[in-house]
């Protein structure tokens, strides 16, 4: 029987999105293969958790019950896996592209010297197995072939869809819970999380806001970037920016938008004098609307902007403030002239 | 502190990926090369950590002969020595990238002595494999952390924090000798000055060739994902766009009308 055995990351009792992901892709193998998808909790709230995984096509969850486990620890929780990769004799164990399913997998591939595939797209069961996987942060793909007596894949995050009406407890299908009592080694103990800090409250964080103003080098200066701020205040966003802002420290690191920042999804991302190198675009490409306001007609960005405005950032994005205050002030158009003379000095008009 | 920084060199692509026309390669004839700002940073720290508390730092990399430039980049920015596992170019896969840095990792401590931290960037920037340091402190038996944005080194122990699920901030502390994956943020890395470039440019470089062999997955190809294909609507130019661009901020929601 060709079980696969999903890791199932949850907080407050609630399997987390990614994990919901691995869970699809599981459920499309078995499908095709026969054989029964059992997932892996670890940590409090688990076994609430895994009661809710039953419309997710999930008849066992296995609930890691070991009060040192309860704090996060990757290789004591990658032991608990490999120990029931033993037990359970899978086809594939399988996890959400997060920081840790990511990290808890790679340390199961480790310990048990299995090779491990990461951000994968898409598998098709056979003898070997093929897969495709993104690199790059998804701007490339890879076909493999992957030979292995136990597979070991993660998702790649928010490219497999997850049924959203397949929830709540109404005729949902039974659910054998399974608690696992782990063999726990204190060297496994050693890389665990010892501290929490709560996340700033207050400000509208870039990974949630519904517009987004990202700043790139055609920005020039860190003081530039008050008209950016003035134009996401008004529309009730946030800031953020390419990596040549963040090196060049007019911003900080955690505005920075791409494949080594974040990944954002706002309604309207709005990039002004930002090229759209492949590894910053993979970090607002979810987002529903992209206009870009550049100098340069033929920058990539173009290639994936609904909308744009060709000209000079420094001009345009405070004629577009002038206009949302005037127009909410119920003025009529100011002239031209009056926005050209908006510039700052030393800038030739674009 | 002992520190030895594992690094990877990688295509500077930028507004499009060219590949090669059997579809194996990135086509790289026309790009510059560059190794993750993940790794950028865990170079920088490295540098940090030796000159607040002495010791030596040395940076490996596995490539081919050309990434050599990375190594010197490293050294232009205060790393002292390196080691190049040079390559015929053909791509290790991650179990034989981790094996071949182990095995030099021990022959490195056999005659230099043990190194007290091996920093990682947190993936590579091309195959995004996750799992590089990983296998390395596994099979040298040494705790590790992983996306770490901030460090401290204290006497025989580091506390790493990385960015918690869902937000906020997680801690860990381990002893020394410990290996530690770091990404973006950690630091702000500093460009390389004149003399540096020059002082790096005449250090040599240790070499090894490893074996190649494979046991991840076999890259069969490589393509490029569909396009969305959508055609940009062009809403003006310069500050007479305004009109437009506000009219289209109502029409999509964003702005009250
Ligand atoms: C492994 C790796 C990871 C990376 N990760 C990231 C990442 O996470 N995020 C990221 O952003 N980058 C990342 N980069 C860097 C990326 O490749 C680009 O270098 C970077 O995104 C370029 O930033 P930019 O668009 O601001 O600058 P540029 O590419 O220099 O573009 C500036 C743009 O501004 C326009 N412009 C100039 N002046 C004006 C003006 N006055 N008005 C309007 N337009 C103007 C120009 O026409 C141009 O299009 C990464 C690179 C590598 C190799």
């Amino acid at each position: 029987m060709s079980r696969i055995l999903v890791f199932v990351e949850h907080t407050a009792g609630e399997a987390e999105r990614l994990s919901l992901e691995a869970l699809v892709l599981a459920g499309s193998l078995t499908a095709a293969t026969g054989g029964a998808v059992e997932a892996i909790l670890v940590g409090p709230g688990a076994a609430e958790a895994g009661i809710g995984l039953g419309v997710h096509g999930v008849r066992t969850a296995h609930v890691v019950a070991d009060d040192r486990l309860g704090s996060y620890a990757p290789a004591a929780w990658a032991a608990a896996i490999a120990e029931l990769i033993e037990a359970r004799s899978p086809v594939a164990v399988i996890a959400g592209g997060s920081d840790r399913g990511n990290e808890v997998l790679a340390h199961v591939a480790a310990r048990t010297g299995r090779p491990m595939a990461a951000n994968v797209v898409d598998v098709s069961v056979g003898d070997p197995w093929r897969l495709t996987r993104q690199r790059w942060a998804g701007s490339l793909l890879e076909d493999a072939q992957f030979d292995a007596d136990v597979h070991l894949l993660t998702v790649a995050p928010h490219v497999i869809p997850v049924d959203e009406s397949a929830v709540g407890p109404v005729g949902a299908p039974a659910i054998a819970i399974s608690p696992y009592a782990p063999t726990v080694r204190d060297r496994d103990l050693v890389g665990r999380v010892t501290g929490r800090e709560a996340p700033d409250v207050g400000a509208i964080s870039l990974a949630e806001a519904k517009v987004v103003v990202g700043g790139g080098r055609g920005v020039g200066s860190a003081e530039a970037f008050a008209t950016l701020e003035e134009l996401a205040g008004l529309l009730g966003g946030a800031v953020g920016g390419s990596r040549v802002v963040t090196s060049a420290g007019w911003r900080p690191h955690s505005d920075q938008i791409g494949q080594t920042g974040l990944r954002i999804a706002p309604d309207l991302y709005v990039a002004c004098g930002i090229s759209g190198a492949i590894q910053h675009i993979v970090g607002c490409k979810a987002a529903k609307r992209i206009l870009a306001i550049n100098t340069d007609p033929d920058s990539p960005i173009m290639g994936v902007a609904d909308y744009a405005v060709i000209g000079d950032l420094h001009q345009v994005v405070p004629a577009i403030t002038a206009e949302i205050r005037r127009r909410a002030a119920g003025r009529p158009p100011r002239p031209t002239m009056e926005v050209t003379r908006s510039t700052p000095p030393g800038r030739e008009p674009g | 502190m002992e520190i030895l920084v594992c690094v990877k060199r990688v295509p500077a692509t930028g507004g499009r990926i060219v590949l090669t026309p059997d579809g194996q390669e990135i086509d790289t004839r026309y790009l510059g090369f560059t190794v993750s700002p993940h790794e950028e940073c865990a170079v920088e720290e490295a540098v940090r950590i030796v000159e607040a508390q002495g010791g030596s730092s040395a940076v490996l990399t596995l490539g081919p002969v050309a990434t050599e430039e990375q190594l010197r980049d490293a050294m232009a920015v205060g790393i002292d020595r390196a080691i190049l596992l040079e390559t015929d170019g053909r791509e290790f896969d991650p179990v034989a990238t981790a094996a071949a840095i182990v095995e030099t990792i021990r022959a490195q401590e056999a005659t230099h002595g043990p190194f007290d931290l091996l920093l990682f960037g947190n993936e590579a920037a091309d195959t995004g494999d996750f799992q590089v340091g990983i296998r390395v402190a596994v099979a040298l038996d040494r705790p590790i952390v992983t996306g770490i944005k901030s460090l401290t080194v204290l006497d025989g122990t580091i506390v790493a924090r990385r960015e918690a699920p869902g937000g906020g901030w997680e801690t860990y502390e381990l002893p020394l000798p410990a290996v530690v994956s770091v990404k973006e943020g950690l630091n702000l890395p500093r460009y390389p000055s004149v003399p540096g470039r020059l002082r790096a440019k005449r250090k040599e470089i240790e070499r090894f060739a490893p074996a190649w062999s494979q046991a991840g997955p076999l890259k069969l190809g490589l393509r490029l994902p569909e396009e969305q294909g959508a055609q940009v609507e062009i809403l003006g130019r310069g500050p007479n766009a305004a009109p437009a661009v506000v009219d289209l901020l109502v029409r999509i929601g964003v702005l009250a009308s």
